[in-house]
């Protein structure tokens, strides 16, 4: 095996080096890909009325402004929607996190029917579809007066953030070892006492990356939000940037860049705080365990 | 577990030993009750309506019609053609997905350089809102300021097209969307996958003299087989189940051709307040979501005998 090696290492150095420049061209198309759109909106945010109404238009704006930030929260109540989205996403983060972390505890430490059922319905709710699950929902919150209402979608997104968020939870708490815990419990310490002063503390990264998946989810979400939100003043930016779209499809091009464009900086942030554990496979994590 | 736990409990005392006991439902129920409420719950109610004529702002008791809806969901072609346009968008958008971007793993498995750059962009697209990323590509789409038709008239292909509002081209286009957004987050769980290949099993290969794709085959496509299957299930429940994109795309249109059942379903129940039928056709989704949910839940099964 060796000889045959060695006697094949000449042409494997070539067609390695071929190899390495068809992989890079690869990459490079990737990167354009992903690119490409995100520069467009960016320059479109940036280019002025006379610009974008140029027959061929520019890549590059050539002279930047940002005239289009300023129509665009005079046309819309972009501030108040943002303000909205930040109390909602705030709110569904702090109780996913507080009731998530209970029930993820008992999932990782305890093997209970409870925790079987709940590791189930965890799995199945992936897959909810939200279509027959939303008109019940919205005669519930209608009944409730829940409609129209901020509260009423946080405690949506709750439940709809649970089962990522149990997910997330329950390998960080298998990841604390169990005879920290043991020792407590030694000591007189009841489960909760367990949980509050011995795991959670040790949680602290994993409770944090989970309240700001909890977080983005609720910034994007667009069909509770659509559905559930009525009046202008109680929408959410996902919801208010789909006014800038007229009922015949046109558009305010540079206003509506402008607040697409701002509407993603939170997520992206927030995504590149939790880098590091996502392309720790958190997505595969999720299928494998 | 409970065994180390329990002697020193109950010599501290009966109040205690309940305390250790049925803690663990305690600790539950803030999270298990809204859970029933605002999620098992209405899922139930939501098939029971699909059996009545309930409707919204009628003043008449909602009534229980059997499988009425059903009869009628059956005879509706506007239905069944949205239905088709589901699958074929949710197909359509899955499977080029998960070959490119399992083409894409196996790059960035690689020992390159931007590999960092790529991982670290490969974020903007996952984490932008899909209303977002709808909005971005209507304005790439755009047929006067749009930078793929700018960019076809650079290279002579033809003066400027509305590719959102042809009736050929609207579906076509919406799906390249739907690959370009998920593309990313499924690289990633391939690429998470990838690093679970023992590598000595690929160097053994390499010494013996097996070439890339006989590595591949033999090496890294049994050992990735049960993550790409639950990806790519889990891909199909989600694009049949997508909703906000092709909203703000085409809201359904030109003339229904990119309507997916989604679409469909919200204007039939908020649209036209038939909340009833719209839950009938809920169940309809569910049902093909469950074959879909079984074949996800093999594979991780299978997945974790090899584990």
């Amino acid at each position: 095996m060796r000889t045959r090696q060695t006697s094949r290492t000449p042409p494997t150095s070539r067609t390695r080096r071929a190899a390495r420049a068809g992989q890079y061209t690869a990459l490079l198309g990737y990167l354009l890909l992903l690119a490409f759109p995100l520069l467009w909106l960016l320059s479109t945010a940036l280019k002025s009325p006379r610009e974008l109404a140029a027959l061929h238009p520019a890549w590059i704006p050539r002279d930047p402004t940002l005239a289009n930030v300023r129509q665009a929260f005079a046309e819309q109540p972009l501030a108040h929607a943002a303000l909205n989205s930040l109390l909602v996403a705030f709110c569904t983060a702090a109780v996913a996190v507080l009731i998530a972390t209970p029930m993820a505890y008992v999932m990782a430490r305890h093997r209970t029917r409870t925790a079987r059922a709940a590791t189930g319905w965890v799995v199945v709710s992936q897959a909810f579809p939200f279509v027959l699950v939303i008109i019940p929902l919205f005669l519930v919150l209608k009944k409730l007066r829940l409609i129209d209402s901020l509260t009423g979608l946080v405690l949506v997104y709750v439940v709809w953030a649970l089962p990522f968020a149990l997910w997330m939870l329950v390998g960080h708490v298998r990841a604390v070892p169990v005879e920290l815990e043991e020792a407590a419990s030694v000591d007189g310490a009841g489960r909760l006492r367990t949980l509050v002063s011995v795991t959670a503390p040790l949680l602290g990264p994993g409770i944090a990356a989970t309240a700001l998946f909890a977080f983005v989810t609720a910034w994007n979400e667009f069909f509770f939000a659509l559905v559930l939100l009525k009046s202008p003043g109680k929408q959410t930016l996902p919801v208010v940037l789909t006014h800038f779209i007229g009922a015949e499809g046109v558009a305010d091009l540079g206003p509506l860049a402008a607040a697409a464009f701002l509407a993603t900086l939170p997520s992206v942030a927030v995504f590149a705080l939790l880098q590091r554990r996502i392309t720790g496979g958190l997505l595969a994590g999720a299928v494998k365990s | 577990m409970a065994d180390a736990r329990t002697p020193p409990a109950a010599a501290r005392g009966p109040a205690v030993r309940r305390a250790a006991d049925h803690g663990s439902w305690f600790l539950v129920l803030p999270a298990l009750i809204p859970i029933l409420l605002l999620s098992v719950g209405p899922l139930l109610y939501g098939i029971l309506l699909a059996f009545t004529d309930a409707q919204s702002g009628r003043t008449a008791a909602t009534r229980w019609i059997g499988a009425l809806n059903f009869r009628d969901l059956l005879h509706d072609t506007l239905f069944w053609e949205s239905f088709r346009i589901g699958l074929v968008w949710a197909a359509g958008v899955t499977v080029p997905q998960f070959l490119l971007a399992l083409g894409l793993a196996l790059l960035l498995n690689q020992d390159l350089r931007l590999r960092g750059l790529a991982r670290a962009l490969a974020i903007v697209p996952w984490a932008m809102p899909e209303v977002v990323v709808g909005i971005m590509w209507r304005l790439v789409y755009n047929p006067d300021a749009g930078v793929l038709n700018e960019t076809l008239r650079d290279l002579g292909l033809g003066a400027g097209r509305d590719w959102l509002s042809g009736l050929a081209t609207a579906l076509p286009a919406v799906i390249l969307v739907g690959v370009w957004a998920g593309l990313p987050q499924t690289t990633v769980a391939l690429l998470a996958g990838l690093q679970n290949v023992p590598r000595e099993l690929h160097e053994a290969a390499a010494v013996d003299g097996a070439g890339a794709w006989r590595r591949f085959t033999t090496v890294t496509w049994p050992a990735l087989r049960p993550v790409a299957l639950a990806i790519t299930a889990l891909n199909l429940i989600w694009n049949l189940n997508s909703f906000a994109l092709v909203y703000v795309l085409t809201s359904g249109g030109p003339g229904g051709k990119t309507r997916l059942p989604m679409l469909f379903a919200y204007e039939e129940a908020f649209r036209y307040g038939q909340f009833g039928y719209a839950a009938a056709m809920g169940c309809v989704l569910v049902a093909v979501v469950s074959v879909l949910l079984a074949v996800f839940l093999a594979g991780r099964l299978r997945g974790g005998d090899r584990a």
